[in-house]
């Protein structure tokens, strides 16, 4: 295998920002690549995610900022001189040429040899696995095909990086999960620096060293999967990362890191988060795993306990997703290994560590610190 | 059509007579196509099988003069330059006429695909040509253009010029007007076809390191290629007719003596329906011909899908 990533040892964002007609789309995106990463942009539509991809990729001009390649400025080079390669969310492969066409147009309009065209073109095929597709035209391929296509045109460059907007999100489910695999699999083997757009947290957490959070054009967190899933720095972040049961409450007690929260007849300890003092309104979020049903009778010891009534049973193949409503009216998912019947009551338990306490206002976003949400607030959470 | 073909293979079929033909295409809706066909025969099928009749048909005297029996209307048309000149007199006109309005039209259609401050206006003066009559236009040219017009006029006045340009009454004249009538269409049809071409093609030959020449030449041309045959066929269909133009505007016995102003001669001044007729049919036969030419080159080309809104 001789394709191979272009090298540099880090690309760096600083404050980068893009406005729409005096609507800021994204502000203050500060974030260091490091050669050979895989970084995940994650945040719901119209987060600016996109808009941060288009802005590496020249597509779209900076309002603020600069973008700098081992400290050379590259935000003010064309798309076309960036060395970039884009992998598009309609694959927008050449429909009036064939796969190798389409893969070969880069290396083309370089005017590089033909041996070396052919060679590198045929290994960029082989790469993805579409030989025997090589001569067809891209109308008469599957949409996980033409992907591997889209692919294969982006990394025959040998570009320094490859930027994918949500390269998955038009595949069926099944199709998706193998192209996961594929995209992991090319990271691995040719250690190409990546950035990655998608909305799918699942998508996010499975295939990038590192994860930037974004809401409304700001950065809510930058961290690896695993600080990401444990440690949301906010509710915003923490509903992203599968933390389903969003509960909004009043704060009762304080006691070190140990916050004893109430409302609507339920009251709970959970670990603070964030800062929280007595009356604070706050929310607390808590993952459906974290949410155990207590088999047989009699009350567990501790102190997160409480009753609540089945309403909703999910079959999902290994366990079931169970919808229950407390008596306060709050509904709470829950996963169970065993179906409870529905209207029957259960008891649920729930380890105050894993109830994670947030402040209920989320910083605005014209607020000045949220954009430095990064390794310090990160700390802060650990500790 | 292979599972209704399959099925009447096998053991008869139990759907009614009626179900297996509506399948195939034939039921009672077919009737909503009669007034179309009705309005066919009479407007055109008769008229034009009357009119290749009436070629056959010659006058006498043309018989006299060039021979050839039935086919003297022919023999005339090929034989008597003066008939015969005409083809590339209008040639002369409607080809550089319709090239240009294509060719002209790509880059404006081009830069008006984007928003900007005063798209709408601007798109709407280009399309509003389309609106006059070619008289109407004529007329216009005549006194804006003309020896005593506006135009000469103000150069004249302004001392940019000593003598009046002579844009009118002659080839140049004609020239306009076929410009004038025929880019809002090629303009109008180019930038839909350049709409139907996703601008992430742009975008991605872009991020490969294409230039804007590369881009243009590899990604766009080729995509909108065949729509440029399209258009090109249609704007020069209607500048090889050009009648009003070369007789208002033009020179009518010299540099724009079109074809269809022969065919009015014929008909008018000479009182000679089968000549008129003959001119006529040969004016259809030459523009299937360039028609024919375009297609075959556009066969060549890719036709697909160009991945836009279409």
């Amino acid at each position: 295998m001789s394709l191979s990533a272009g090298t540099f040892e880090s690309l760096e964002l600083k404050d980068v920002g893009r406005s729409f007609g005096g609507r800021e789309a994204l502000a203050e995106l500060n974030l260091t690549i490091r050669a050979g990463e895989f970084i995940a942009l994650l945040g719901p539509s119209g987060c600016g995610k996109s808009t941060a991809l288009n802005c590496l990729a020249g597509l779209l001009p900076l309002t603020h900022g600069e973008i700098t390649i081992d400290g050379k400025r590259i935000d003010v080079l064309p798309s076309e001189k960036r060395d970039f390669g884009m992998v598009f969310q309609n694959y927008a492969l050449f429909p009036h040429l064939s796969v190798e066409r389409n893969v070969a147009f880069g290396l083309q309009v370089r005017n590089l040899p033909k041996s070396e065209v052919h060679r590198r073109v045929a290994e960029a095929i082989s790469l993805v696995k579409l030989e025997e597709h090589a001569k067809k035209l891209p109308g008469q391929l599957s949409g996980g095909q033409q992907q591997r296509v889209a692919i294969a045109r982006a990394v025959v460059l040998e570009p320094r990086v490859v930027l994918m907007d949500e390269p998955l999100s038009n595949l069926d489910a099944k199709l998706r999960l193998e192209m996961r695999t594929e995209i992991r699999r090319l990271h691995q083997s040719l250690g190409l620096t990546t950035v990655y757009v998608t909305h799918d947290q699942e998508e996010a957490l499975s295939l990038a060293d590192r994860l930037v959070v974004l809401r409304a054009g700001r950065v809510q967190q930058i961290g690896t999967p695993e600080e990401l899933h444990n440690n949301p720095a906010n509710w915003h972040v923490a509903d992203f990362m599968g933390y389903r049961n969003l509960l909004d409450l009043e704060v009762v007690g304080v006691d070190g890191p140990q916050v004893r929260v109430a409302g609507g007849g339920l009251e709970l300890t959970g670990t603070a988060a964030q800062p929280a003092s007595v009356g604070d309104k706050v929310r607390v979020a808590i993952r459906p795993h974290d949410l155990f049903v207590v088999e047989g009778a009699g009350r567990p010891p501790g102190s997160n306990v409480f009753t609540a009534v089945v309403t909703v049973v999910e079959y999902q193949g290994r366990e079931f997703a169970v919808e229950v409503t407390t008596a306060s009216g709050a509904r709470l998912f829950v996963h169970a290994a065993t179906a409870p019947p529905i209207g029957s009551e259960v008891t649920l338990t729930l380890d105050p560590k894993r109830a994670l306490v947030y402040r209920f206002v989320l910083d605005s976003p014209d607020s000045t610190d949220t954009g430095s949400i990064e390794e310090s607030r990160l700390a802060e959470v650990h500790a | 059509m292979s599972t209704a073909t399959r099925r009447e293979r096998g053991a008869a079929s139990s759907a009614s007579l009626r179900h297996r033909m509506a399948e195939r295409g034939v039921d009672r809706k077919l009737l909503m196509l009669l007034p179309a066909i009705l309005f066919a025969l009479v407007l055109f099928v008769y008229p034009f099988t009357y009119g290749i009749g009436l070629t056959f048909q010659p006058l006498q005297g043309t018989v006299d003069k060039w021979g050839g029996g039935i086919f003297a209307n022919y023999v005339a048309f090929f034989g008597d330059s003066f008939i015969f000149d005409s083809i590339w007199i209008t040639m002369r006109l409607a080809l550089p006429a319709a090239l240009f309005n294509v060719i002209v039209s790509v880059p404006i259609a081009f830069k008006l695909r984007r928003k900007f401050r005063g798209k709408r206006f601007l798109s709407t003066m280009l399309v509003l040509p389309i609106t006059l009559g070619t008289v109407l236009t004529a007329q216009g040219l005549l006194i804006f253009a003309g020896r005593q017009g506006w135009l000469n006029r103000f150069l004249i006045q302004s001392g940019i010029i000593s003598d009046p340009l002579q844009l009118v009454n002659n080839y140049l004249g004609v020239t306009f007007t076929l410009v004038i009538s025929g880019f809002p269409f090629a303009y109008l049809l180019i930038s839909s076809y350049l709409s139907g071409i996703d601008p992430s093609l742009d975008a991605a030959a872009k991020t490969l390191g294409a230039n804007w020449k590369q881009r243009f030449m590899r990604v766009t041309l080729p995509l909108l290629a065949p729509g440029l045959a399209t258009t090109f066929i249609l704007t020069f269909v209607l500048a090889f007719s050009v009648f009003p133009s070369a007789r208002l505007v033009g020179d009518p016995l010299g540099t724009t003596r079109v074809m269809a102003l022969m065919a009015y001669r014929s008909f008018a001044e000479q009182i000679d329906y089968s000549m008129a007729s003959t001119i006529a049919v040969m004016m259809g036969v030459i523009e299937l011909i360039v028609i024919a030419i375009v297609l075959l080159g556009r066969s060549f080309l890719y036709k697909g899908s160009t991945g836009g809104k279409g």
